[in-house]
């Protein structure tokens, strides 16, 4: 009776992942459900699962104009962080990973380090460099911080990758005779692109939840939507239903982002330690 | 940090030197002058400002008074409790965050029907932004009234818990390792994806019980990761900000007030630069001393 013991004990294990699974993800489907109530039947006791859908929550939150506004700083600064850091980080984590030297191994940890610098640390100086600047409430300044802020990240993960390349064949082609250049751009690149895509949406993640600068540093202008999401927190005010239709919103393209790159960012999350 | 970084090396090393000629500090140089610059400005700063009385609201009355600042921080009850927050946070979120996640890294390492799908929604939680997190669990499960938990106890007759009053540090755990479960998650199982088979096998063969295969077998293994994820995740522990700032708002009282709290209600409500700066500087001097156990710990476990 093995084979059946196994059986149940595969069924077992498989009620048990989906239980896990679908205790976790609740929180998200229950605010999914929620955008499609109307407000009333948002707060109703006993809690309803079927209902008729409305889609007025969206309408209501798209008549907010300010939205596409928020959404707009949210893409334009977590893209910005992400190239600028990106420009930065593959010269570094190229020349780390392929002419390591002596102080190659220090100076990872040392970026590293740099990321162990509290934000409230450095909270005021940096306001008041903002405001000195005229960088304060401005896109451009919070996409210098998140590149600052992403950037040790980005330099280890890019370095992990590249480390990944084998270095023959790269060794291969400069027997042919093969410039930097074009070792580069038409070896090293391609063969490392789905390790430097993963990176790039990692950053867009990290940038696009990012709370603590954007809500100290913007007040409108810059403001994407982790300050957007914010103001709807002030009062007590029962509009379920249009929070959760904009919350909705704001997560949808970075959770669909994470879906799809689950499987190539938890390789570069592990900085090498796990082979 | 400079205790970090200037580890010795083992003179041995051996330099691989590639043919080709690379200017390799042109290429290393601009992201290390950023940071440097990024570290050394705003510390210099908040260095400059910690020894002044120096707020905003008041900006005539700027003068040198030397360690008063730190005086006054070091003295208010305050501080020290927000410290205290800020360890017993970070400590719970770390424990059920890495705990969970080494169980449930092994559940979903089995192969059952949908563990793709099912592992894809498990994960989802760290893809959502800290205030969105926040506000779903403040108003749609935790609320007193007309949150899910207070309905489902309800109807069974057990009354309703005002979450955020009653256990509002609990509150704010339970939301941040719902948040970073999954990263744990996903980390732990790609280390136990990398367990080697035959390994787990011989030890089966012996009469191993899966109770002892996972405690000298799989735990082992798992060190490294497990030292990667608290690393990672102290970073981001540390400085916790949103979950509070939507929830909360560090009350009541001081319950929920962490140390980045606490100098973000200096700062920005109070105006008073001078001893948010010298309170910045406190974090920085806490996270350093936690930074060199923790880069110590993962870099003796690097390969680079």
């Amino acid at each position: 009776m093995k084979t059946n013991n196994n059986k149940s004990n595969k069924w077992l294990i498989g009620l048990l992942g989906w239980l896990v699974a679908c205790i976790l993800f609740f929180p998200i489907f229950w605010m999914f459900i929620t955008s499609f109530k109307t407000e009333v039947a948002a707060i109703a006791t006993p809690p309803q699962l079927f209902f008729k859908p409305t889609i007025e929550n969206y309408v209501a939150v798209q008549e907010r104009a300010a939205y596409f506004n928020f959404a707009w700083n949210s893409v334009i600064i977590s893209v910005g962080a992400t190239i600028l850091a990106l420009l930065l980080a593959v010269p570094a984590a190229y020349a780390m990973s392929f002419f390591p030297s002596k102080r190659t191994k220090s100076t990872l940890l040392w970026m590293l380090s740099t990321k162990m610098l509290p934000s409230v640390g450095v909270l005021v100086p940096i306001y008041i460099l903002g405001r000195e600047t005229g960088l304060l409430d401005t896109r451009i300044g919070l996409i210098i911080i998140y590149t600052l802020i992403n950037l040790p990240i980005v330099v280890w993960m890019i370095y992990s990758f590249f480390k990944e390349v084998p270095k023959e064949i790269l060794e291969a082609d400069r027997m042919d005779g093969a410039s930097t250049y074009q070792e580069v751009a038409y070896v090293l690149l391609p063969l490392a692109l789905p390790g430097i895509a993963s990176t790039a949406l990692l950053s867009i993640i990290l940038s696009w939840n990012e709370a603590f600068w954007s809500l100290n540093l913007t007040t409108f202008d810059a403001a994407p939507l982790t300050a957007f999401i914010a103001s709807f927190s002030s009062p007590q005010g029962l509009f379920w239903a249009k929070l959760s239709a904009a919350s909705t919103m704001a997560i949808a393209p970075i959770l669909i982002f994470g879906w799809l790159s689950q499987k190539q960012l938890v390789r570069g999350l592990t900085f090498g330690a796990v082979k | 940090m400079t205790s970090v970084v200037t580890r010795p090396q083992p003179p041995s090393e051996s330099k691989r030197r590639s043919s080709r000629k690379i200017p390799t500090l042109a290429l290393v140089a601009p992201s290390v002058i950023v940071l440097i610059l990024w570290m050394v400005v705003p510390l210099a700063m908040a260095i400059w400002f910690a020894f002044q009385r120096y707020n905003l609201l008041i900006p005539d009355n700027r003068e040198f008074i030397g360690l008063g600042n730190f005086i006054f921080i070091l003295t208010d009850p305050a501080l020290w409790i927000s410290i205290g927050t800020t360890l017993v946070l970070v400590a719970s979120v770390l424990l059920i965050t890495i705990g969970l996640g080494t169980l449930l890294a092994v559940l979903f390492n089995q192969d059952f029907p949908g563990q793709g799908i099912a592992r894809v929604l498990a994960i989802s939680p760290f893809f959502v932004m800290p205030t969105v997190s926040a506000l779903i669990w403040k108003n749609m499960l935790m609320h007193p009234v007309n949150g899910l938990f207070a309905q489902i106890t309800r109807g069974l007759g057990l009354g309703a818990i005002d979450w955020f009053t009653d256990f509002p540090l609990v509150s704010i755990i339970i939301i941040v390792s719902w948040e970073w479960l999954p990263f744990a998650l996903l980390i732990l199982l790609t280390a136990i994806q990398s367990l080697d088979t035959s390994q787990i096998e011989a030890a089966r063969m012996d009469g191993a019980k899966p109770l002892q295969l996972f405690r000298y077998v799989v735990l082992p293994h798992l060190s490294r990761a497990i030292a990667v994820v608290a690393m990672i995740e102290t970073i981001f522990f540390l400085a916790i900000f949103g979950e509070i700032f939507v929830t909360t708002g560090g009350g009541p009282g001081l319950a929920t007030t962490n140390l980045a709290y606490y100098i973000y209600l200096k700062a920005l409500l109070e105006f008073d630069v001078g001893g948010a700066s010298a309170g910045g500087l406190i974090a920085v001097v806490l996270a350093n001393i936690v930074a060199i156990f923790l880069v110590r710990s993962v870099a003796s476990n690097l390969d680079t």
